[in-house]
């Protein structure tokens, strides 16, 4: 079934069987493998992308349910809050691995598009959808609050 | 300074670029040569005003006798040739090859900087490699943290020994003594005058050149280092921030299909009759593909099963979950972790093999004023990286090459060969990014299924792992129980201490039947203990493995630190003792130890203890550090508690305090965490604090949720909600850690902080509330919070 998806500001014409995830739509479809698969079930936030500019699970949303929404992976992800994020985290060298970081980059951008000044708290409940092994936690905090501050 | 500049622009042009058209100008004397061209370029430099134009070298006009074969190849750590680690291109870009595999440890940012550093090359030039597996690398299983250890000495001569040549292509070029030239920032200088080459020029020269023997490579004076122990940002990190670089799971290959694998319940389960209607019903599902049933020893064969092919992932899962499959139980079919736990806790309350033996502990119990004992239990874990196993396999023929994020491309490649019985030669792997590891991707069985199912389906094919199937199918960390048992004198001095271990070593998985803890098990945190008791006894029990036991983030040292640091905690709690004074005491004068002289057969990590010396007074340095840091014996709010752990590991030496805040109801919250390391020489500071940052998480995470459990020989976690894992909220709040400034050797950086943080933790809760935590996880994947004993008579005990 062909369906029009609005990818980072692009329509992309996509074949996928009704029901299919936007997740899989986009890394094996589309080949945009920045946005990754980490558990299936919503569970871990490493396929979080904006859809309207709201942080959504990839894996759980069908692809064939997001009509002419916008949708926004760490590929395409810019303005204000992304370019913040971006930088912070390449100078105070955020991510160890990297494999989250696209979920995690794009979790604080919505919490600090949303709001500017995010006490610890308000980071806590942000991203403790976002599983990271590496344990990144501390270094998020950190880089999200001095960019606040 | 004219005539310097007219020496050195060749061919008379205002750029000074002669071109290949013109080589046999370089040919003249350097006399001859200035004399025939003078006039013009005298002209061209007044008018560019004594600007300094940079000749371009022709490599092949100037005659140099044959290199030789490299006397790099045997050095310490193996073959230290230029050319293998370092591609200089015209354009200046500095190519040095990592070997090892990047999986957020930045190994391609620390092995540049130790190249980078010696070969003087500029930071902003150098780019990274991704080396395949092959043997001409030399040992790349990037696990055990000594991806530095085993590589910094060789990095550093390699580096050298390129600056070296090409500071002598320069001299040749310029006809003049290299000890007149220096090489700094990628440009080699004559000393006599301001004249400069920059490395791109040179490197086609420099590479014609014989490689300098070790006794003539100069490194640099620690003094001199600009990048090594310095906080060099990552290479990879800007990509990462973009969604760019590929991990395993990102490969894509022209016409790849997708897949997915339905294994059996239990190891050595068989499969039995399938029936895919179902499965190949559905859109986009291509194919099904039964798989061989492995047979023992496990080894690193692929569990057997049944695949789905399909053109993407979405598919293949669909087509797996209408899969009907008839499951044949194995010889692991009656395996239940909690019967097994009960079998290893009476094992270990028998005496064991004696693995280490000081004194008489047996009479000297049985005189002591004061004896305690204590068992310990720590469950099966999964490493879980956020990246699942994930493989591409593609065919040619008889060619196989595959791209997966491996953290041993060679014993991937080796594997391979040997369960597909083809050559190495045709065989190539190609190491990716990692999202994690944690040991479990030191295990090829995922790539072997890609190959597999590649070979049947006749496309290149990308295998991915679910999350159910990493924790479902995995190499377990192994389940351990513990018994130690003390004698205090009156004085609360402990003179006797018995440390008995059981646990299924990881030899099970590679030898039919083996239970024996091996002697590198147990040189894991048990023979190597560093107590000064006059009686000390390390023993181990048997243990069977029913599922594959494999190697998880500090392995045995996880739940060896557990018990004996907690132990050392309750020691101090029965001499009526403050746990760090207590520690000190235990660990007692500086000293070196050697567990070999004392009846152990100690690995001490591959390492020699003449260069890697068990040195007490390095254990006492780091608790007398975090001490300072956390303040220990500050007065603590009610429900609040501070502990401590020390322990040597990968040859790095880690004291980690721990602040835990109980509420009544036994909700439990991290303050703070503060940790001092010795890991010998650093590479990179600011990424070292980040692994023990990520270690302690990582150990964090295990003690308070961590628990893999198996009914029938299956296990019975799936996913992150039954396999929990540390979040964001449950993260310390604060977290401090300070770098021991050592020129020692370096030691491991990876996993050394990850077993004093399960003990730190339940020592602070022991302080903070009276409950001994002996039996782990503390809270567990269902819990929410700390269960305490209701009768405070049973506190201390449980």
């Amino acid at each position: 079934m062909t369906i029009n998806l609005n990818v980072n500001g692009k329509t992309e014409t996509v074949d996928a069987a009704p029901g299919t995830p936007l997740l899989w739509v986009l890394r094996d479809h589309l080949k945009m493998t920045g946005t990754k698969f980490g558990c299936g079930i919503a569970q871990c936030g490493a396929c979080t992308v904006h859809v309207d500019g709201t942080p959504t699970r990839s894996c759980v949303t069908a692809h064939d349910s997001l009509g002419d929404a916008k949708v926004t992976t760490i590929e395409g992800v810019t303005g204000k809050a992304a370019d913040a994020i971006r930088k912070i985290w390449v100078k105070n060298d955020v991510p160890q691995c990297g494999y989250c970081q696209s979920g995690q980059i794009m979790a604080a951008t919505a919490l600090l598009a949303k709001n500017s000044n995010p006490s610890d708290d308000d980071i806590d409940a942000a991203m403790s959808g976002n599983i990271c092994r590496c344990a990144t936690y501390m270094s998020i905090r950190r880089a999200i609050k001095e960019t606040a501050g | 300074m004219f005539l310097h500049d007219i020496g050195i622009i060749p061919g008379g042009t205002k750029s000074g670029a002669p071109t290949s058209d013109h080589p046999a100008i370089l040919n003249l004397s350097r006399r001859g040569f200035v004399a025939g061209t003078s006039l013009f370029v005298v002209g061209v430099a007044l008018v560019g005003c004594s600007s300094y134009v940079e000749p371009k070298i022709d490599p092949n006009a100037i005659d140099l006798p044959k290199a030789g074969p490299s006397p790099l190849m045997e050095v310490k750590g193996g073959d230290a040739t230029p050319a293998l680690w370092i591609a200089i291109e015209e354009n200046g870009a500095v190519k040095i090859t990592c070997h090892r595999s990047e999986m957020g440890q930045q190994v391609w940012t620390s092995m540049a900087q130790i190249v980078a550093d010696e070969l003087e090359a500029e930071w902003d030039k150098v780019e990274i490699v991704q080396a395949e597996g092959h043997e001409r690398y030399g040992d790349q299983n990037t696990d055990g943290s000594r991806s530095v250890r085993y590589n910094f000495h060789r990095l550093r001569i390699a580096g050298a020994a390129m600056k070296q040549m090409l500071i002598e292509a320069a001299a040749v070029y310029w006809k003049m003594e290299a000890a007149d030239c220096s090489a700094s920032q990628g440009l080699v200088s004559n000393n006599q005058n301001s004249d400069t080459l920059s490395y791109g020029n040179l490197a086609k020269l420099a590479a014609r050149l014989q490689v300098p023997e070790e006794s003539n490579v100069a490194l640099k004076d620690p003094k001199d280092w600009r990048y090594i122990n310095k906080e060099i940002p990552s290479l990879t990190i800007p990509r990462i921030t973009r969604g760019e670089g590929t991990f395993g799971i990102d490969v894509d290959r022209p016409g790849m299909v997708y897949a997915v694998v339905a294994r059996p319940p239990q190891l050595f389960g068989k499969t039995g009759a399938v029936r895919d209607t179902a499965t190949l019903a559905i859109p986009g599902v291509l194919q099904t593909v039964k798989l061989p049933d492995p047979s023992s020893p496990a080894v690193f064969q692929p569990l057997g099963g049944v695949a789905v092919v399909a053109t993407d992932t979405w598919a293949a899962i669909q087509g797996r979950n209408a899969l009907k499959i008839n499951w044949i139980d194995g010889p692991n079919a009656s395996y239940d972790s909690d019967t097994f736990a009960e079998q290893m806790k009476q094992t270990a309350r028998r005496s064991g093999a004696v693995r280490r033996k000081r004194g008489n502990v047996a009479s000297a119990l049985a005189s002591a004023a004061q004896k305690i004992e204590a068992e310990y239990y720590a469950p099966h874990l999964s490493q879980s990286p956020m990246e699942p196993p994930a493989a591409t396999a593609e065919w040619d023929g008889d060619k196989l090459e595959c791209w997966a994020c491996v953290q041993d491309p060679q014993a991937t490649r080796q594997t391979l060969s040997d369960l597909l019985k083809i050559d190495k030669k045709n065989i190539t792997v190609h190491a990716t990014w990692l999202g994690g590891a944690f040991g479990r991707k030191s295990k090829p069985d995922f790539v072997v299924e890609a190959a597999l199912i590649a070979k049947e389906v006749g496309k290149p094919v990308k295998v991915t792992w679910t999350r159910e199937d990493e924790v479902r199918h995995g190499f377990y960390h192994s389940v351990s129980a513990q018994r130690l048992e003390a004698g205090l004198d009156a004085d609360g001095k402990c003179t006797s201490y018995l440390h008995r271990t059981v646990f299924p070593p990881i030899a099970s998985t590679f030898v039919p039947g083996m239970d024996v803890p091996t002697d590198g098990e147990m040189g894991l945190g048990a023979t190597d203990v560093p107590f000064a008791m006059p009686n000390l006894q390390v023993e181990s029990g048997n243990a069977k493995g029913h599922v594959r036991i494999g190697w998880l983030r500090s392995v045995s040292n996880i739940y060896h630190a557990f018990a004996v640091q907690s132990f050392a905690a309750e020691m101090a709690h029965a001499a009526g003792k403050d746990q760090k004074d207590y520690l000190l005491e235990l660990i007692g004068e500086a000293r070196t130890i050697d567990p070999n002289a004392e009846g152990a057969t100690y690995p001490n990590y591959d390492a020699s203890l003449e260069e890697y010396p068990i040195k007490t007074a390095r254990l006492t340095n780091v608790v007398n550090m975090v001490s300072d840091m956390a303040k220990w014996g500050r007065k603590m709010p009610a429900g609040h508690g501070l502990g401590i752990a020390v322990h040597r590991s990968f040859l790095s030496y880690i004291a980690t305090i721990i602040e835990v805040a109980i509420t009544p109801e036994g909700a439990l919250t991290i303050p703070g965490v503060w940790l001092a390391a010795d890991s010998g020489t650093v590479i990179n500071p600011r990424h070292a604090r980040a692994q023990m940052e990520g270690g302690t998480i990582y150990g964090l995470s295990n003690a308070l949720f961590g628990e893999i459990t198996a009914k029938n020989g299956a296990v019975v976690q799936e996913n992150f909600p039954s396999w929990r894992v540390l979040r964001m909220g449950e993260a310390p709040r604060a977290f401090e850690v300070q770098i021991v400034n050592s020129n020692s050797a370096p030691a491991g950086v990876g996993e050394p902080a990850t077993p004093p943080a399960a003990p730190a933790l339940t020592n602070a809760i022991f302080n903070a509330t009276g409950h001994r935590i002996r039996t782990l996880p503390i809270i567990g994947a269902n819990g929410s919070r700390l269960i305490l004993p209701t009768d405070t008579s049973a506190r201390g005990k449980e």
